[in-house]
């Protein structure tokens, strides 16, 4: 039976923030292989930030990027490769390289508000002949009109789907619905949606998704991803399953995948600590966690402040370097007695 | 008074209009843009200088009426303009990111390039980060610098959205060319709170091995002062920070580095303080309002 919407596994991207963006060709390999195997159709690789994404703010790679998605291209016999790129840290010059090693699908993201910026990016990427994903990220931030305006633009400039993305997972039910219920009544490419487990709502905001007749969904194998995780692939395959829901990929086999192959790298992945469920709570950038708790570390403050002041400022993903601002300014604060 | 002319009519060039009225030294003869309903063109009418909306064609039927160009469109413009300008004997002050002529950041090599044709101001960040950079570099090794520039939403405008990369590729490769840094690279957020964000700026120098920690702050502080006697509203947001750990570098392996958090609130002019000096692209120019 064809399955009713597309998965991609992002575990090999999102779940780079879970690791510190310090994945091995070895890890990437077998990962590959595993979901190739499970019928996974797109496995996601890149820095957690994106191509380019290798920075003091955000994380400097173990292992090139460009390297680990040559070792993806090679292992996959029958899942496409995909990559994100956020326009502001990758360059087109990045995604003409991955095209040349053989990824085939470009998920370009931005700010949802900042659908522009992807114009080139998109064009870029149907020139290369690959397919154009719109990641529009933080939606929860706007209300469904204004992201069908944004999402409206990235159809304009070729994308093949736009992506509602719950960067924070901040989403509630109704919240993942109606934005994308309104995309998918609106567009005409396809749609999707990106979600993220800090308030235990992903596999149920995909199924919300689905209901609403969402094209695409997004999973990472374990949740291994940033904050309190992502959608768990094997979870949404082994619910959509029982829902009758046909997803082209094998329940036991990717099962499997998450249990032998990725659960070893991350073995406390799943957990929804304070401070996981403090991003979805004050609707905070996913990817600031891991930075959260080690600046708090460096700089003997509550990594809870440090997450609940970046929500106060409505920081934006990309803005990590206001981690460092806000636990210094703590710490000050916190000598001062006050 | 040097006679100026300012082309392009966006967001940047009538900021700058607003600068130049202010500046005892440069006198705006007129102002150039392409199309006929633009606001800053008739913003410029309003104030008595002399706009047209027939592009550069227009400006050059009367180069002799004018010193020094201050290229406000975008990058690709720049290029097709600059040969231009310097065939009909216009000194060109370019504000995009187009790097056809040496790039220049006032507080380290303002006097290198007195006589070219043609200087580049690189990008807003470059020109709030490079002299931090600079300061680091000429009291220590920097094997990798990175910059990140978070501007509002509202204060980017067309030009800079679709040109995204140039501002990172260029702002990157200033650190490297006029900063000092083995190696470089530069990041750009968009952030779209209102009210508007205070551009903010951080720049990270990964420090070689031996480095001195007091003359790096001592260095840096001494920058930021420099840089605010031209432009008042660039601050530090706290001290430097020294941060020690293994740094896996582009230029290699580092002991330690150092965060400078730095805010910069704008003149006021067209666009509002909060957008940074002058917005984005035209690197504190102007009056320095």
């Amino acid at each position: 039976m064809t399955a009713r919407f597309r998965l991609t596994d992002s575990t090999l991207r999102d779940g780079s923030h879970a690791v510190a963006h310090r994945f091995t060709e070895e890890q990437v390999r077998s990962v590959v292989a595993a979901l190739d195997r499970a019928g996974v159709p797109v496995i996601e690789v890149s820095h957690g930030d994106g191509l380019g994404g290798s920075s003091f703010n955000y994380g400097f790679s173990g292992t090139d990027e460009m390297k680990l998605l040559r070792v993806a291209v090679e292992t996959a016999r029958r899942a496409k490769i995909a990559v994100l790129l956020l326009p502001g840290i990758g360059v087109r010059e990045d995604l003409r390289k991955a095209a040349e090693i053989g990824a085939s699908v470009a998920r370009i993201a931005t700010h949802c508000t900042e659908a522009d910026i992807s114009q080139q990016h998109i064009g870029l990427a149907k020139e290369l002949g690959m397919e154009a994903v719109g990641f529009l990220m933080m939606a929860h931030m706007i209300e469904p009109e204004d992201l069908l305006a944004q999402a409206k633009l990235m159809e304009s400039y070729g994308a093949d789907c736009v992506y509602v993305v719950d960067s924070a997972g901040a989403m509630t039910i109704e919240d993942a619905r109606r934005r994308v219920g309104l995309l998918k009544e609106k567009l005409g490419c396809q749609v999707g949606l990106h979600a993220h487990n800090n308030l235990s709502l992903a596999v149920a905001n995909s199924l919300a998704a689905l209901e609403e007749g969402v094209d695409q969904l997004d999973g990472c194998t374990t949740g291994l991803g940033a904050g309190a995780g992502n959608c768990p692939t094997e979870i949404l395959v082994a619910v959509c399953e029982r829902s009758g829901i046909p997803t082209g990929v094998d329940p036991l086999a990717v099962m499997d995948a998450a249990e032998e192959v990725v659960r070893p790298i991350r073995p406390d992945q799943g957990v929804i600590d304070r401070d996981g469920l403090l991003l979805g709570y004050a609707g905070v950038y996913g990817s600031f966690l891991l930075h959260a708790k080690r600046a708090a570390e460096r700089y003997g403050v509550d990594a809870k402040d440090i997450l609940l002041e970046l929500g106060r400022r409505k920081v934006v993903g990309g803005q990590e370097d206001m981690i460092i601002d806000v636990a210094v300014e703590l710490a000050r604060r916190q000598r001062q007695g006050s | 008074m040097l006679r100026c002319a300012i082309v392009g009519s966006g967001n940047i060039g009538t900021d700058l209009m607003f600068k130049l009225s202010r500046s005892p030294l440069l006198e705006l003869v007129a102002m150039v843009g392409i199309d006929p309903d633009s606001e800053g063109l008739r913003l410029a009418r309003e104030r008595g200088v002399e706009a047209s909306h027939g592009g550069v064609d227009w400006l050059l039927g009367r180069a002799d009426e004018v010193d020094v160009v201050f290229e406000a469109t975008s990058a690709w413009v720049h290029r097709l303009n600059a040969p231009r300008y310097e065939a009909a004997g216009l000194r060109a002050v370019d504000l995009t990111p187009a790097r056809l002529g040496p790039p220049v950041v006032p507080p380290v090599n303002m006097g290198e390039h007195l006589d070219a044709p043609n200087v580049n101001l690189i990008t807003c960040g470059g020109q709030a980060t490079v002299p931090i950079v600079y300061a680091v570099s000429r009291v220590c090794r920097v094997p990798y610098a990175e910059i990140v520039s978070t501007v509002a939403s509202r204060s980017a405008g067309p030009g800079t959205r679709q040109n995204i990369d140039e501002f990172t590729q260029t702002t990157g490769w200033a650190l490297v060319e006029v900063g000092g840094a083995e190696h470089g690279k530069a990041i750009i957020v968009l952030n779209p709170a209102e009210p508007p964000i205070l551009m903010r700026n951080t720049v990270f120098c990964g420090l070689g091995e031996g480095f001195d920690e007091e003359a790096v702050a001592s260095s840096i502080l001494e920058m930021v002062a420099e840089v605010a006697s031209y432009v008042p509203g660039y601050r530090l947001k706290s001290d430097p920070v020294f941060e020690y750990d293994r740094f896996e570098t582009p230029g290699g392996v580092v002991p330690a580095r150092v965060v400078v958090l730095l805010e910069v609130e704008g003149g006021g002019g067209f666009l509002p303080a909060v957008c940074g000096e002058s917005g984005h692209h035209d690197g504190f120019g102007g009056s320095g309002g």
